[in-house]
């Protein structure tokens, strides 16, 4: 079950979809939290004729040995009810701390439209109609968020009630028999939905939420032909979000989603709900830019259109979209989102749900950077001329010149570096063309260059994302978690909130949306925790399930070695790793990171420390002027005229993510799939084919010529690069510790990974929203 | 557009631009009185423009503001009423302290204080003190005066008392006069139905100290007329009704029901049983 629960989730999604009445095609939520303090979600799937089967969604069952272990603590297996009820299969649920862990004997009965239904002691009446398939309408209640109550969509008439319930905030009882088809339920809703629309202005036709709106869908299906209010509209003035929300607070139905999304998701309390009656308004007060980042997922969230996306206004209709699903390159969380895409243009990017990696949300970058797809591409092959120029030539020109001044410099001389944003295959076609030369100087960006790639588990995210809500002490060291990889500190700031973890910090104070101890910021600090000598040992072989994330910044750090020394001590020392739990954890922060370790693009036995006179860089941006020899000839191939493409002799262009069938693997050892949503840009052609080209060219031919074949190749290199969506466990854990500490560190503050959140790599670089973004938030343009 | 809705659209037109003509004529009550005017003097009526704080001289996020050292005892006393978890249950109370202080009305860096006592995001405040009418978040008069507007007030004339106050102090409602003196405001229901039409009068003269809120009730456009002069003189009327024939909420010229005790219900004999 566990192997594809990812993809079953959406085959599910879909199916439900078709089977309930939804109305928006979003990527919300079957899913549905029978105790909403809990971490539990139980995901609702329509089961045949004659049930529901409810599959919990916690606690992923997981090849590493002690998850399972763990997640039979909870799991319990409930027989089947009485016949004609409805049956449960509780296989694997983990419990969180504090969370209610469902018992038979907790199961109470309630009757929805005449069906009678088993369900959890706890769950609402409005989670109860949807397990058997009754969709009911609502504008403010939202599976991930807290229960507010006040739009009143959602009535439904309970028996023995005296007037209609809120089903989303009313608590289901034994033996309660709910009617969500009766006339009084009919006209409870028309007279909302008429409430609702008295102040909604009639702008459909020129609003972006038009077409995939859940006020409009719900007053088609629920609303009356006409309203009863003839007095003037009332107007709210527009709020400034800054560069990514697009507010028209007019149209807003104090459903107050977004103000819970902020305070509870994103962390950041700005938003409230001013006034009051027919004044009330949804704003911040003082003039305040939503610095969030994860602000854009509030337009998701937003039923109407008072919250929009600012880039995407007046682009494009939703229904002259064409839906891709793909995956986000932009970190190495991997989060899932859908490419909008119409004709060869990528229109918006949202997300979707993937309960594992990133739930429901995407965090901005991924969201916004798309315009960056679209400027600054690199659309024909160009040699670099005596002069200086850069001119277009035929692919074969071009690859002729590679292939020849690759065999004028001896293989000790040749190096190649794959980009942040490189795909497997690109990197196994690189690392397989430059070994054929006699190359072994090849390496990720991101990495240095002596990676440590023997052990999956030392450069993985071990406890796996979601998996991280379980831990109760986290000690970051060295990582910004928030820009980093937002949806992981979401992860964490959702275990600070529902269990109340601790999380203390180790490297450059950072603002974290979540309360965290600052211990300190360097080495020192690390190698006090280390040597037992800091009160936060304690604390750390005190807690139960203690988790360390370790930020990539280190893998460059001058003392890397002594650093990992000292943290695998602290992991030791706390037990951190164990049969059941695994907390050592380091945080990758590109998207080729985890998949160019598992191809093993690290440097060979062979690889030698000449200097580098032939330079094939496949995407790879990040290299200073200095770190290029002058007299060496640079290969760049890539989609962006970004930094590297300025020192290039050659210029080979690649594909964007959008525009391939890319695999990747996120930081946690997920492998998932980008799909091509656009057709390529000019005369640019797949990355893959391009080093394939090559290597016949330069008499190297490499044996694949589809990408099939290609994937047979990486399947002999890394069979896990072939499990789409399903996570490969980590080899055993094994420390590589001695058992005395190396005296010889120098003491040294941590570095920052990242400077600027919103522009890390070749495609926000070029996009014109990230830049908005950067001014805004950062006070400062690059 | 069906012919129905453009035609309802049409009489709505209408009724608006009717409705803005006549700067006095009394606004739904869902509007606070401090949204009749934005920052601009432009009459919006169904505007909520002023939900939103903007920077100006005296009520500014770089200003410093803090309470009084007598205040700040007050504070600690006011916090002691609630346990220590849920500290800002004390929002209301100091938000009432704090307008009491500064004359009454709470300018943004009050707020942002108060945010930080009672260790909540500001915006937490903010909501607070846009949702109570009775917060001022502009300054007031000295003397703020408010009239009750509900039904029963209306009916025995509260419109006449509020147009007489406004046509004595030569303001609009909202507006403080220029000594500084008084302002006139509406406010809900206050409970005096029985002794309609009333006013309140918000004493910010003394500080938190000597800080009164006092109905008077009873009114006639004159008689309150003549209350604003006392208070100008610095007395401070007596409170409660303006009929010399009543006593409190007694009917004028005595009791004419309920004269003597009124027999206990009648009930079976518990004795018996």
């Amino acid at each position: 079950m566990a192997t594809t629960s990812g993809r079953r989730s959406a085959k599910l999604l879909q199916r439900i979809a078709t089977l309930t009445p939804r109305l928006k095609p979003r990527p919300a939520v079957a899913a549905c939290d029978w105790n909403p303090k809990s971490l539990q979600f139980w995901r609702c799937l329509h089961h045949g004729g004659d049930g529901v089967l409810l599959v919990p969604d916690v606690g992923r069952e997981r090849k590493t040995s002690g998850s399972r272990q763990l997640a039979s603590e909870g799991g319990r297996l409930p027989s089947s009810s009485a016949s004609g009820g409805l049956r449960f299969a509780t296989s694997a649920a983990l419990p969180a701390v504090g969370a209610k862990v469902a018992k038979a004997e907790e199961m109470i009965e309630v009757s929805v439209d005449g069906q009678s239904v088993q369900i959890p002691k706890g769950m609402t009446v409005l989670q109860a109609c949807e397990l058997v398939g009754v969709s009911i309408p609502r504008f403010c209640y939202h599976s991930r968020l807290s229960i507010a109550g006040n739009c009143r969509m959602c009535l439904v008439e309970v028996e023995k009630t005296p007037k209609p319930v809120a089903s989303c905030a009313m608590p289901a009882l034994p033996g309660m028999k709910i009617k969500t088809d009766t006339p009084l339920c009919k006209k409870a809703r028309e007279g909302v939905m008429e409430f609702l629309l008295l102040n909604h202005p009639l702008d459909c036709p020129i609003c972006d939420q038009g077409g995939e709106c859940d006020l409009q869908d719900q007053s088609m299906v629920f609303g009356s032909d006409r309203g009863r209010f003839t007095e003037t509209k009332r107007t709210v003035l527009d709020k400034n979000l800054g560069p990514l929300v697009k507010t028209i607070m007019t149209r807003c139905i104090q459903c107050t989603r977004c103000v819970r999304f902020a305070k509870e998701i994103a962390g950041v309390e700005d938003l409230g709900v001013l006034g009051r009656g027919g004044s009330e308004e949804i704003g911040t007060y003082v003039e305040n830019l939503m610095t969030s980042e994860l602000s854009g997922n509030v337009i998701d969230v937003c039923p109407v259109g008072a919250l929009t996306s600012k880039p995407y206004a007046f682009t494009a209709r939703s229904w002259e979209l064409k839906s891709t699903e793909s995956i986000d390159v932009t970190d190495a969380v991997g989060s899932n989102i859908r490419v909008d895409s119409r004709g060869p243009e990528v229109m918006r990017i949202l997300p979707r749900l993937h309960e594992e990696v990133n739930e429901e949300w995407i965090s901005d970058k991924a969201r916004f950077s798309y315009d960056g797809l679209k400027r600054q591409r690199l659309s024909e092959p160009m040699i670099r001329r005596p002069d200086g120029r850069l001119e277009a030539v035929s692919w074969h020109d071009a690859l002729e010149a590679v292939a020849e001044a690759a065999h004028q410099v001896k293989p000790e001389e040749m190096a190649g570096i794959a980009g942040k944003l490189s795909d497997a295959e690109s990197m196994m076609a690189l690392k397989d063309f430059l070994n054929k030369m006699g190359c072994e100087r090849i390496w990720s960006e991101g990495d240095g260059k002596s990676a440590n790639v023997d052990m999956r588990s030392s450069f993985l995210l071990n406890t796996g994302i979601a998996s991280l809500e379980y831990a109760d002490l986290c000690l970051l060291v060295g990582t910004q978690l928030r820009w980093e990889a937002p949806l992981v500190n979401a992860r964490l700031r959702k275990a600070v909130r529902s269990s109340r973890a601790k999380v203390a910090s180790i490297g450059p104070p950072t603002d974290l949306n979540y309360p965290h101890q600052h211990l300190g910021t360097g080495t020192e600090t690390l190698i006090r925790i280390a040597e037992g000598r800091h009160p936060f040992c304690a604390e750390f072989g005190r807690a139960e399930r203690p988790a360390v994330i370790v930020g990539s910044g280190l893998l460059e750090h001058s003392d890397k070695s002594a650093v990992m020394a000292a943290v695998e001590m602290i992991v030791k020392h706390g037990n951190a790793v164990r049969d059941d739990w695994n907390g050592f954890n380091t945080i990758l922060l590109n998207a080729a990171q985890a998949g160019a370790r598992d191809l093993g693009l690290v440097q060979g036995a062979r690889a030698g420390n000449k200097e580098i006179k032939f330079l094939y860089l496949l995407g790879a941006d990040e290299l200073t002027p200095a770190d290029i020899p002058a007299d060496s000839f640079v290969v760049y191939q890539g989609h962006h005229g970004d930094r590297s493409a300025y020192r290039a002799d050659v210029i080979l262009p690649g594909t964007v993510y959008t525009e391939k069938e890319g695999t990747y693997e996120n930081t946690e050892g997920l492998t998932q799939q980008t799909s091509p949503a656009v057709p390529t840009v000019g005369d640019s052609r797949d990355d893959w084919k391009i080093i394939r080209a090559l290597s016949e060219i330069a008499g190297v031919r490499l044996p694949y010529d589809t990408a099939n074949g290609l994937r047979a190749r990486m399947l002999a290199v890394s069979p896990n690069l072939l499990r789409i969506d399903d996570l490969e466990p980590p080899s055993d854990f094994s420390f590589t510790l001695k058992n005395q500490f190396p005296s010889t560190v120098a003491l040294s503050s941590f570095p920052k990974a990242v400077e600027n959140f919103y522009m890390t790599d070749s495609i926000t670089r070029a996009s014109r929203t990230m830049a908005q973004c950067t001014a805004a938030f950062f006070g400062k343009r690059e | 557009m069906r012919s129905w809705r453009l035609a309802s659209r049409a009489v709505a037109v209408y009724r608006a631009t009717q409705t803005t003509g006549s700067a006095l004529r009394p606004l739904p009550s869902t509007v606070l009185p401090s949204q009749i005017q934005n920052q601009d003097g432009v009459c919006r009526p169904m505007s909520t423009a002023l939900l939103m704080h903007r920077d100006k001289p005296g009520n500014s996020v770089k200003d410093d503001w803090d309470f009084s050292p007598e205040n700040t005892e007050r504070v600690k006393e006011i916090l002691s009423n609630y346990p220590k978890n849920y500290k800002q249950s004390a929002s209301i109370p100091l938000l009432d302290l704090a307008q009491q202080q500064h004359g009454g009305w709470i300018p943004v860096q009050a707020m942002n204080r108060i945010a930080q006592i009672i260790g909540v995001a500001p915006i937490r405040v903010y909501e607070v003190a846009t949702f109570y009418s009775m917060f001022n978040r502009q300054p007031v008069g000295k003397y703020h005066l408010m009239v009750c507007g509900t039904t029963p007030c209306m009916l025995c004339g509260s419109r006449e008392i509020e147009d007489a106050l406004l046509k004595h102090l030569g303001v609009t409602r909202g507006e403080v006069t220029k000594d500084g003196l008084f302002s006139v405001g509406e406010m809900e229901c206050m409970g005096c139905c029985v002794n309609a039409p009333m006013i309140v009068v918000a004493d910010y003269s003394k500080g938190s100290e000597g800080y009164s809120y006092n109905y008077y009730e009873d009114l006639t456009p004159k008689r309150v007329v003549e209350l604003v002069q006392e208070l100008r003189q610095g007395k401070t009327p007596k409170w409660g009704t303006q009929n010399p024939k009543r006593i409190n909420c007694g009917p004028e010229g005595g009791n004419t029901t309920l004269l003597t005790t009124p027999k206990p219900p009648v009930c079976r004999d518990l004795d018996a049983c």
